[in-house]
């Protein structure tokens, strides 16, 4: 008895804790299926009305920004290159300065490896003008280089491999040299097929990291043919129900990425604990 | 470190090369930068600069917006550590009790992770406004609500604005940490401790610390930084300036007043906190943990 009543206390507080994360989505969701004139004489709406089509596709379509040169649907594509951009270079230079890191015998090793730690403490967000003049210099404002690779200038995937690495048996190495295999065969053919779990973890760390941006692509897409999801919707105009629906596509990608592969990202983040 | 290792070869450098390169371009460079601005003053027409030593820095500590938004972020941190931490706790260890719908359970918790800050942002707006908000109605009904004027009332939106998403992060640590403790243990400690709720506190929390501890520096890093978006789409600093944190004052000065030398000292400010933090929990709270 005592049991249940413990048990049923549980999922009333679980229930409370999902109704407050759902809650205000779906009530944003609902509103952006009705008119705008609804929503202002009612407010926030609790059901789906039936603009639903409507609304979405003329936000998906409608060429916004102040010189009416982007639709909805090429932000998408834009944060899309970008995010996919972040996770790639970030997890592939990170694969590989960790790898020159754990398995050589590195003269100045410790600097080298304060080097590229010490970077974790000097987020984007504290050097972000310098950054903006570095990039106006090398003439890459406005570019998806431009979007991507500042981003994509951080240690901290390199810090999960290494710590990855460390516990890879040393047998591992031995037995490769046995077989003859060079460095970048060890790498390639043993290494990283062993990492798969990791990488598909920082993957899906580094594309949701890259996709949220806000602050940097504001900063350095003058031009709307580069607009992000994100930074757009402080930029799009349109009614009320219109700016409800791009809100909630904003967030399908990430949430979606996140649900689908919440296994592989979890087991991933946690495999070294 | 291994063992069997590579000797050091020309190869090691071609490993290295890609992240180096990105890291001097993208990120020495951009610090550099930061210290000479930090320690010049731009001429009113931007041709040339003058090193100035810490006028900057004199300049930022005699400014009392300065200090507005040194405590604003210290409280703003602290709250929204602790709601986050005790909620995403609560919710992980109701989550590690129930025999069935764990992972339903998990899955309906998690997702608000996923969802960027200024997003967030814009949509707390919807809940706030004077219009339709319905929660700035509620509370307007119960004391008065009014974040334009009041501060206090500004601060209640921004933390609830704050805290929504990052409950998830919270949970899906907790929970982690919850089910990393061997089964054992726990099983041990109900034959010793029969009332459950003084067996969470003698037991698994203190086995949670190393959890709760690297939850802390998220969450604080999470507030000094990622609620850049969350500020710029919910009160911009109203009433006037009481809800700006110290990385959107920077941006402010230097965007808005284009001064880069008073952007550039804050942002050395910032990276001393950080070290500060960072120093503190190496050395301080490092050892006082006990893994398990």
């Amino acid at each position: 008895m005592t049991r249940f009543i413990t048990s049923s206390f549980s999922h009333l507080i679980l229930l409370i804790g999902i109704l407050i994360m759902v809650v205000p989505v779906w009530m944003i969701f609902a509103s952006s299926t009705h008119t705008s004139s609804m929503i202002n004489m009612n407010g926030l709406q609790m059901f789906l009305g039936d603009s639903f089509y409507e609304n979405y596709l003329r936000v998906l379509l409608y060429q916004g920004g102040f010189f009416k040169e982007i639709t909805a649907l090429k932000m998408f594509f834009n944060s899309f290159i970008m995010a996919t951009g972040v996770a790639i270079l970030s997890v592939v230079t990170s694969l590989m300065a960790a790898y020159a890191l754990v398995y050589y015998r590195i003269k100045h090793a410790t600097l080298l490896f304060w080097i590229i730690f010490i970077t974790i403490l000097v987020p984007l967000e504290l050097r972000i003008f310098p950054t903006y003049s570095v990039m106006a210099e090398l003439n890459l404002v406005n570019s998806y280089f431009g979007l991507i690779v500042p981003i994509s200038a951080s240690a901290i995937a390199t810090l999960f491999f290494r710590q990855f690495y460390k516990t890879v048996p040393d047998e591992l190495l031995e037995s490769a040299k046995l077989d003859g295999a060079n460095t970048w065969r060890f790498f390639v053919d043993f290494l990283i097929p062993l990492s798969k779990t990791m990488i598909v973890a920082m993957l899906i760390f580094m594309f949701v990291f890259g996709y949220n941006q806000y602050l940097w692509p504001l900063l350095v897409t003058t031009s709307e043919q580069y607009w992000t999801v994100v930074m757009g919707l402080k930029m799009m105009s349109g009614s009320i129900v219109h700016r409800f629906a791009f809100v909630i596509m904003s967030m399908v990608p990430p949430i979606l990425i996140i649900i689908v592969l919440q296994k592989h990202f979890i087991k991933g983040v946690f495999q070294d604990k | 470190m291994k063992k069997v290792q590579f000797k050091s070869s020309y190869s090691q450098y071609l490993f290295l090369a890609p992240q180096l390169g990105i890291l001097l371009i993208f990120l020495y460079w951009p610090i550099i930068q930061t210290f000479k601005d930090a320690f010049t003053m731009q001429d009113a027409f931007g041709f040339g600069a003058t090193f100035v030593w810490f006028d900057n820095f004199l300049f930022i500590f005699d400014d009392p917006a300065y200090f507005i938004a040194f405590k604003f972020t210290i409280i703003y941190s602290f709250v929204i550590t602790l709601i986050t931490g005790s909620i995403g706790l609560l919710l992980a260890v109701q989550a590690n009790n129930v025999m069935h719908g764990k992972s339903t359970y998990k899955t309906l918790l998690i997702w608000p992770y996923a969802i960027a800050p200024a997003v967030v942002g814009v949509m707390a707006n919807y809940f706030f406004s004077e219009r339709f908000g319905l929660l700035y109605h509620l509370f307007h009904d119960l004391w008065g609500f009014n974040w334009y004027e009041s501060v206090f009332d500004s601060y209640i939106y921004v933390i609830i604005a704050g805290s929504w998403k990052q409950i998830s992060a919270n949970f899906i640590f907790f929970l982690a940490g919850l089910q990393a403790i061997q089964k054992s243990v726990i099983e041990a400690s109900m034959i010793d401790c029969k009332n459950s709720f003084r067996r969470f506190w003698t037991i698994t929390f203190p086995l949670l610390m190393p959890t709760t501890f690297f939850l802390i520096i998220i969450n604080i890093t999470y507030a000094f930084f990622d609620t850049f978006g969350i500020i710029d789409t919910t009160t911009i600093g109203a009433p006037s300036g009481e809800t700006r944190t110290l990385v959107y004052k920077a941006y402010m000065d230097g965007f808005r007043g284009l001064d880069l030398g008073s952007a550039g000292a804050q942002s050395i400010m910032m990276m001393l906190i950080v070290l500060v933090i960072t120093i503190f929990q190496f050395r301080y709270i490092e050892g006082k943990i006990h893994y398990n």
